[in-house]
């Protein structure tokens, strides 16, 4: 089947069966390697996506399902994904790096959902993402640090 | 360095395996002895195999190690960039192929900061000499004269300055100085050693942008997934392969045999596709009769038994002791007797193993995540019949090693099916696959009996301790454990013991046995470390001075090492960190603290972790790390490393375990092989000693003390004592 993807703002054409999952329609039909795979399982968040606002683990989520919808990947721009970047930059946050699309994916999600989370938010925000390296503590702080420059650039 | 040499463009490109324009100063390794080796590629200065400087002053560093998330590619270049005076801001990092010119690439063991620090800064320190001697000729002035400063040569007394790009042509005429005349920093004058520079891949990272193994892209590739053996070394009986061709997108599905080397492939059925999911879908879909082979019996429960039962007996006798420990424990005042258990691990990084290969008009090149680009060469010219002149291995950035990714089975794998299909190949591994045909964390029993006097001094200690051996892998029907697997804390501990006997035990490898992060390390450090803290509660003393008394006065244990066990530096390091944790002080409720001091990879690191356990679970709350690992060069990074060590090693003590049964490994995915998350992670706070010894391993020491200081702390909490791990198996998770 063809499906016409959103992704980022633009469109994809791909040829894919309907229950192919959207990782990999991402991946290896659209060309976008910033989203991974970890466990195809929706057990690590390394795939975590946003479809209309929305955090979805792409590796469980049909291709099918994602036609007219806006799927925003680690390749997209937003104005708290900036913030938090910058937050990530200066912590230095990752080690290998490869967990860090989908852990910032998920804290995009919790930074657009809740003005000022709690370390209690984080936690249930992100323990969907799964970090090897054990970058944990400096994504705790670096969100921290993110919700401040958010809310005072407001 | 004792040769020099010029490599034509064409050679430079091939070493290199890409394009490049601009000063390449180079540094043949060749065995152990580094050579010079000087690159014209006509536009760049590039003295030796690491530094290629354009005109544009853009500066290219090379490293020669595998960057997996222990930052050594930001840490080797800093130290190449911090004695050429060059400025961080026109610096890029990439990987070197695999290839004999760039010396041992083999990242593993925590050393490649320790063994090719020196060298890097010369390669910086010869290329910043050149471009004083270029700017001296071009102002006609003494060498003396000239400084270099952030990417400048100055003329002292002029004040004038040129650009380092400007430079490029006259430095490419200079002749290479030599080794003795190579004049390296002094620790004070660092710009970037020792301070905290960010990861040059950061923008990569929070991008999306940063290509690993997994992204690694070709015109008209094709896809692989590959179906092995639910028992490690058994065959294909038959399969059939019609409903896997019915999978759209599925190309093809052929056999593979085993190639049988330490690396060389498992063997089994493969599935090639136009896309990674086809081939998952059709890997699925096959059936197939496998023949279990040898090892199809393997029952890990069993196992257990079996080599707990063998610890409890005489082993064969290994070196490293002393006294008489009969004596010792007909003496004793008080005898403390106990037997610890650690599964098997595996290595679980967040990139599974994979690689593209492209096999072509005799040649071959491969993109790949891999810790040791020359085995992989080694690996893929010796399936292919062909000189390692003609493998090209492209290293990728690696989601995660842990040690994975030195064994470059995956590899040959991708080689394999290029050369069938005749088209570039990426072998991807599920999940599943890589947590079931690993190399794994071997599994152990240790018995350890201690004396102690009426002061409560340790008299004796008898350690037995039985492992299938990382050296099965390599020789078969090897049952009894390595001299370096015993040199990972068994028969080297610090300890100030006046008779001490150890043993090994029989045990017998039914899985692929490799290493993971901090190998032996981990196994030894948990029973050593919590039979030291029964030890302490038996002789009714504080942890804390029980572990400074056992290690004793302050000396320098003599041996072969280069870099012999200083007691004060370990004795240091766990001051600090019962320091920061305020050891002593009156804790909530259902809480309790434990520590850990262990010395491997010739650093330095305690562990104090306090604990709550209430209605049977376990939290980890804090956990205080000091390392000393020498002169550091990235400071930012070492604590990164720690923390991501305090990660690690939770992960192991509370959910990591691997069993087998009917050969086959048991876990498939991060459902039943858990990890830490966010909401277990505990506050980690880390100090790093300044130091000017010898910079030695950051990656891999941070592991060893965790499991034990949280098990001692635990102990302290619940005067339950855990001599088996994983913590989920006993009912605290
Ligand atoms: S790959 Fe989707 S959650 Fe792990
Ligand atoms: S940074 Fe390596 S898995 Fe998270």
């Amino acid at each position: 089947m063809k499906y016409t993807l959103s992704i980022n703002g633009k469109n994809h054409t791909v040829d894919a069966p309907e229950e192919m999952p959207l990782l990999w329609a991402i991946r290896d039909l659209a060309g976008l390697t910033g989203t991974k795979y970890g466990c195809g399982i929706a057990q690590c968040g390394a795939c975590s996506v946003l479809i209309d606002g929305r955090l979805v683990k792409s590796c469980s989520f049909s291709v099918s399902d994602a036609i007219n919808k806006e799927i925003f990947t680690i390749e997209g721009s937003s104005e708290t994904l900036e913030f938090l970047r910058q937050t990530w930059n200066d912590g230095n946050v990752p080690q290998c790096g490869y967990c860090q699309s989908g852990q910032l994916i998920a804290a995009t999600k919790l930074l657009d959902a809740v003005e000022k989370p709690t370390d209690k938010d984080i936690d249930d925000a992100m323990s969907g993402n799964i970090c090897r390296c054990g970058t944990y503590t400096r994504i705790r702080k670096a969100i921290h640090k993110a919700v401040a420059l958010k809310n005072n650039a407001i | 360095m004792s040769s020099k040499n010029t490599v034509s463009r064409r050679n430079f490109v091939k070493i290199f395996g890409l394009a490049s324009s601009g000063l390449i100063l180079g540094c043949n390794f060749s065995g152990k002895t580094p050579k010079i080796v000087r690159i014209d590629d006509g536009i760049s200065f590039a003295p030796n195999l690491f530094v290629q400087l354009k005109k544009d002053g853009k500066l290219i560093l090379i490293s020669s190690r595998s960057e997996m998330g222990q930052g050594v590619k930001t840490s080797l270049a800093s130290a190449i960039a911090d004695e050429m005076e060059a400025d961080w801001n026109f610096v890029s990092v990439q990987h070197a192929t695999g290839n004999a010119a760039f010396g041992n690439q083999n990242t593993d063991g925590s050393r490649s900061v320790r063994t090719i620090l020196t060298p890097m800064r010369k390669m910086g320190a010869m290329a910043k000499m050149m471009l004083i001697s270029a700017a001296a000729k071009k102002w006609n002035v003494a060498e003396k004269e000239c400084v270099a400063e952030n990417h400048y040569i100055i003329n002292t007394k002029t004040k004038e300055k040129i650009f380092f790009g400007d430079l490029v042509e006259e430095a490419k005429k200079v002749s290479i100085p030599s080794d003795k005349n190579i004049q390296l920093k002094d620790k004070k004058d660092f710009k970037y050693i020792g301070k905290n520079l960010k990861s040059v891949d950061l923008h990569d990272f929070t991008h999306g942008t940063a290509i690993y193994g997994i992204d690694a892209r070709l015109p008209n590739m094709k896809f692989a997934a590959i179906a092995r053996c639910p028992s490690p070394f058994g065959t294909v009986t038959s399969f059939d392969k019609t409903e896997a061709l019915k999978i759209t997108g599925v190309i093809d599905v052929v056999a593979l045999d085993r190639v049988k080397r330490a690396f060389g492939m498992l063997g089994g059925v493969a599935v090639i596709a136009t896309n990674t999911w086809a081939a998952f879908q059709g890997k699925n879909n096959l059936e197939i009769t496998w023949n279990l082979g040898d090892n199809g019996n393997y029952d890990s429960k069993k196992y257990k038994q079996l080599i707990t039962d063998r610890v409890h007996k005489k082993g064969k006798i290994v070196p490293g002791g002393k006294g008489n420990i009969n004596k010792a424990f007909k003496n004793a005042d008080k005898t403390v007797e106990a037997t610890y258990y650690v599964p098997h691990l595996v290595h679980a990084p967040m990139e599974v193993p994979n690689a593209l290969a492209w096999v072509h008009d005799g040649k071959c090149e491969v993109w790949t995540s891999t810790q040791t680009p020359q085995r992989a060469r080694e690996e893929a010219a010796n399936y292919l019949g062909i000189d390692k002149e003609n493998v090209t291995i492209n290293v990728t950035l690696l989601g995660g090693g842990f040690g994975r990714k030195a064994k470059p089975d995956y590899v040959v794998e991708a080689v394999a099916l290029s050369k069938k299909m005749n088209a570039p190949v990426q072998v991807v591994w599920s999940r599943e696959d890589e947590m079931q045909h690993a190399y794994y964390h071997t599994v152990s029993a240790q018995y350890i009996k201690g004396s102690l006097d009426d002061k409560g001094k340790v008299t004796g200690w008898l350690h037995r301790t039985a492992f299938p051996s990382i050296t099965s892998t390599f020789k078969p029907l090897s049952d009894y454990g390595a001299g370096f697997e015993f040199a990972q804390g068994f028969n080297n501990h610090p300890f100030q013991i006046p008779n001490i006997h150890l043993e090994n035990a029989k045990a017998e490898a039914y899985v692929r046995i490799g290493w993971l992060r901090s190998v032996a390390h981990i196994y030894h450090s948990f029973g050593i470390n919590s039979f030291v803290d029964e030890l302490a509660a038996k002789a009714n003393k504080d942890p804390l001075l029980f572990n400074l008394e056992l290690i004793g006065n302050n000396r320098i244990r003599q041996g072969r090492s280069k870099y012999p066990l200083n007691t004060k530096r370990l004795k240091n390091v766990l001051n600090i960190a019962v320091k920061m944790a305020d050891w002593g002080k009156k804790l909530p409720d259902g809480h309790g603290i434990g520590l850990t001091v262990h010395y491997s990879f010739y650093s330095y690191v305690a562990s104090v972790v306090e604990v709550s356990v209430i209605n049977d679970k376990v939290k980890v709350h804090n956990i205080y790390t000091a390392i000393d690992c020498g002169l550091v060069l990235n400071k930012d990074n070492v604590i990164n490393q720690m923390e991501g060590a305090a990660l690690f090693g939770m992960s192991l003590t509370f959910y990591g375990e691997i069993t087998a049964k009917n050969g086959a490994i048991v876990q498939s995915n991060f459902h039943d092989y858990q990890m830490t998350r966010m909401k277990d992670a505990p506050t980690i706070e880390v100090t790093v000693v300044d130091s000017d010894e010898p910079a030695t391993g950051v990656g891999e020491p941070g592991v060893p003390p965790i499991a034990p200081a949280i098990c001692n702390a635990i102990f302290n909490a619940t005067g339950k004592r855990i001599r088996e791990l994983p913590l989920k198996n006993i009912g605290l998770v």
